[in-house]
């Protein structure tokens, strides 16, 4: 990354930051329904691999903390926050919602909620690839928990012996749901566990953007050269919640503390005015330019959205008029 | 029009369909170097080769979702489950991922798979590889299933299946694969949905699917040549959806149905089908509906114990009697 594109990031992740903060808002307004669950603490993982990855051509897949994946993939922020409000507009028409974001124009192929769900699809995905010759990558973002689901081992090693191009984006941010990594996992450093399966894997800071998109640069360029799947865990921290439900209660104040010391945001911004590339007047213009979007744009779109109409509850089970439920067409 | 058996007519679906679109691709357990298990692809991978006809590990769940993740992108796999009873393991990629993407995607995304299981009691293959699933297919919003009871029947099925952009689930049966019977010479395309009048009737509706549609017809045989009864043969080969209009036509002309399912019977076909005759057509009944299914018990190894836990065409008779009799 040169300075305009480090300076571009940082506008990114504070772009997230504050999307996901708004949103948090807006459903204790009660605004937003169901589930939510928020990306602070973990923008520099999505936003350094994707940075170094090809957004809109590359396949990306995720689980149910999928909002600023999406935003990095070209969904319009607009769009996935009409369908955090339910609306017609929002990038699932309102039937998704938040765990369920998709935008296949920009190859963002959908946050599922099963953990440990989009392994075998990601993997499935890169099949594709591999059948019809494209140069574009299937990559998985999914968290450190998944991977004690049957599918992180059935997926990589499918992946491995069929050569696929997949990249394994474990974001690691030590818990799942409320329980710590090392009281579920025998062995907590993930990146090892993609050993057993033959696949080339990495460890590195998830919080410092321009570590992840040094490693993930590394395991981009290793899966599109056809070298087959890599596996990366960025270690990192989510500052809330497992979701809106949780308090979070199972954390020590000053384990929090500690990674709010290593905030990606700050850790970016600092560097850029150390380098002399910005100033923090600059940085909290940005900020302002940020909110008002926010507050001016993205929320009025949304609120001012229709609803799906309830006539059409039952479109999207199945496809419409397909000629070969009537025994096809001659 | 050629008589082939009913694994000949699934290969030959898989030959014409993977001859034509390179994009359609077959895999499940064994269906490659050795075959199939029912030879549904036999001699296949010497024609596609490995990268179309995919040996599968032994992970149900795993390569089922992959076959889904391959359709997002426009193959078109043909999965093939080896037994029913490990299609239990698969459920979560067929429900959660491969039944609901379109929906909650707002239609941007679809999952065009197809996965063959066969399901059913066969020659002592114990509890664990005799059971009936496709009463937990057929609630599945999203999902359509179907079910072959001829090799007609197994190989426009399947045609439509590939090219239908829904997910299909196609119910096979573990004794059927050697049953033979005519399939046209051309290339034809089964419906997906509706029913088949297999035999035609005046005093009772036999309404059957897969192997009890055989059981069905050997019964039919037996009441009009013993007892002057002629039943007529309703085959639902599409079980979701159910034939509502072809199940209310029957009954309003024969007044009398019999349900006959080889699975047991809470929360299955008959049941659905007894909902939909009371909806449809109640006042056209002359007589309760009653449903032929089999015991509710884990499939026995013992032979004798075995046959004896599923219904047969002389149970089918005896359903009928009754009803006729009033006794």
């Amino acid at each position: 990354m040169n300075a305009a594109d480090k300076k571009r990031v940082l506008r990114e992740m504070l772009f997230a930051r504050r999307f996901e903060e708004r949103c948090y808002e807006a459903y204790v307004e009660r605004k937003i329904g169901g589930f939510l669950h928020l990306y602070p603490g973990q923008e520099a993982c999505a936003i350094g691999v994707m940075e170094a990855a090809r957004p809109g051509h590359d396949y990306v897949i995720t689980g149910y903390r999928d909002h600023i994946h999406a935003i990095k993939c070209g969904t319009d922020p607009k769009a996935v926050m009409a369908e955090l409000f339910a609306r017609e507009t929002g990038c699932s028409k309102g039937r998704g919602g938040s765990m369920h974001i998709f935008d296949v124009e920009h190859r963002f192929m959908g946050g599922y909620a099963l953990v440990g769900g989009p392994f075998p699809l990601a993997v499935g995905m890169a099949k594709a690839i591999q059948m019809k010759g494209g140069d574009e990558i299937s990559i998985c973002f999914l968290g450190d928990a998944a991977n004690n689901q049957g599918t992180f081992h059935e997926s990589l090693n499918m992946a491995a012996v069929w050569n696929l191009p997949v990249l394994f984006i474990c974001e690691n941010n030590l818990y799942g749901i409320g329980t710590a990594t090392h009281r579920s996992t025998a062995v907590t450093d993930q990146y090892k566990r993609a050993c057993s399966y033959g696949i080339t894997s990495n460890q590195t800071d998830g919080q410092d953007i321009d570590q992840v998109y040094a490693a993930a640069k590394v395991a981009v360029d290793f899966v599109r050269s056809g070298q087959g799947p890599y596996f990366l865990e960025l270690m990192t921290y989510r500052y809330r919640g497992h979701s809106m439900s949780d308090s979070g209660a199972y954390r020590t104040k000053d384990e929090v503390e500690e990674w709010g010391k290593r905030d990606p945001i700050i850790i970016l911004r600092d560097r850029l005015i150390a380098a002399g590339e910005i100033t923090l007047e600059d940085y909290q213009a940005m900020d302002k330019e940020i909110f008002a979007a926010i507050e001016n744009e993205i929320i009025p779109y949304a609120e001012n959205s229709p609803e799906p109409k309830v006539e059409e509850l039952e479109k999207y089970v199945l496809a419409e008029n397909d000629p070969y439920v009537k025994g096809g067409v001659r | 029009m050629a008589e082939i058996m009913y694994w000949e007519a699934i290969r030959r679906a898989h030959d014409e369909e993977m001859a034509r679109d390179p994009l359609v691709i077959a895999m499940g357990e064994d269906i490659g170097v050795a075959g199939g298990t029912y030879k549904a692809t036999k001699g296949l991978y010497d024609k596609y080769g490995p990268q179309r006809i995919i040996d599968t590990p032994i992970s149900e769940n795993s390569f089922t979702g992959l076959g889904i993740g391959a359709s997002f992108l426009g193959v078109r796999p043909i999965i093939e489950l080896m037994s029913v009873n490990f299609a239990w393991l698969a459920m979560d990629q067929i429900f959660n991922s491969a039944a609901k993407v379109r929906y909650m995607s707002g239609g941007q995304l679809t999952a065009p798979v197809v996965i063959r299981s066969p399901g059913g009691t066969a020659h002592q293959l114990g509890a664990q590889h005799s059971a009936r699933m496709e009463k937990v297919f057929m609630g599945i919003a999203g999902l359509r299933v179907v079910t072959p009871s001829n090799p007609k029947q197994a190989y426009g099925l399947l045609k439509s299946a590939v090219r239908c952009n829904d997910p299909v689930f196609i119910n096979e049966h573990e004794l059927m694969y050697n049953m033979k019977g005519e399939v046209p010479d051309g290339e034809y395309f089964h419906p997906l949905e509706g029913s088949e009048v297999t035999r035609q009737g005046r005093d009772v509706t036999l309404f059957g699917y897969n192997i009890s549609v055989h059981w069905s017809m050997q019964a039919a045989e037996i009441l009009a040549k013993q007892h002057g009864i002629e039943a007529e043969v309703v085959d639902l080969y599409s079980l979701a959806p159910l034939d509502r209009a072809g199940i209310r036509e029957s009954v309003s002309k024969t007044h009398r149905a019999v349900i006959v399912e080889e699975a047991e019977a809470p929360v299955g076909v008959g049941a659905e089908v007894m909902a939909i005759i009371n909806e449809e057509c109640f006042f056209e009944l002359d007589a309760a509906p009653v449903r032929v299914s089999a015991k509710m018990v884990p499939t026995p190894f013992n032979h004798t114990l075995e046959k004896a836990s599923i219904p047969n065409a002389k149970d089918v008779v005896a359903a009928v009697l009754k009803m006729i009799s009033g006794k």
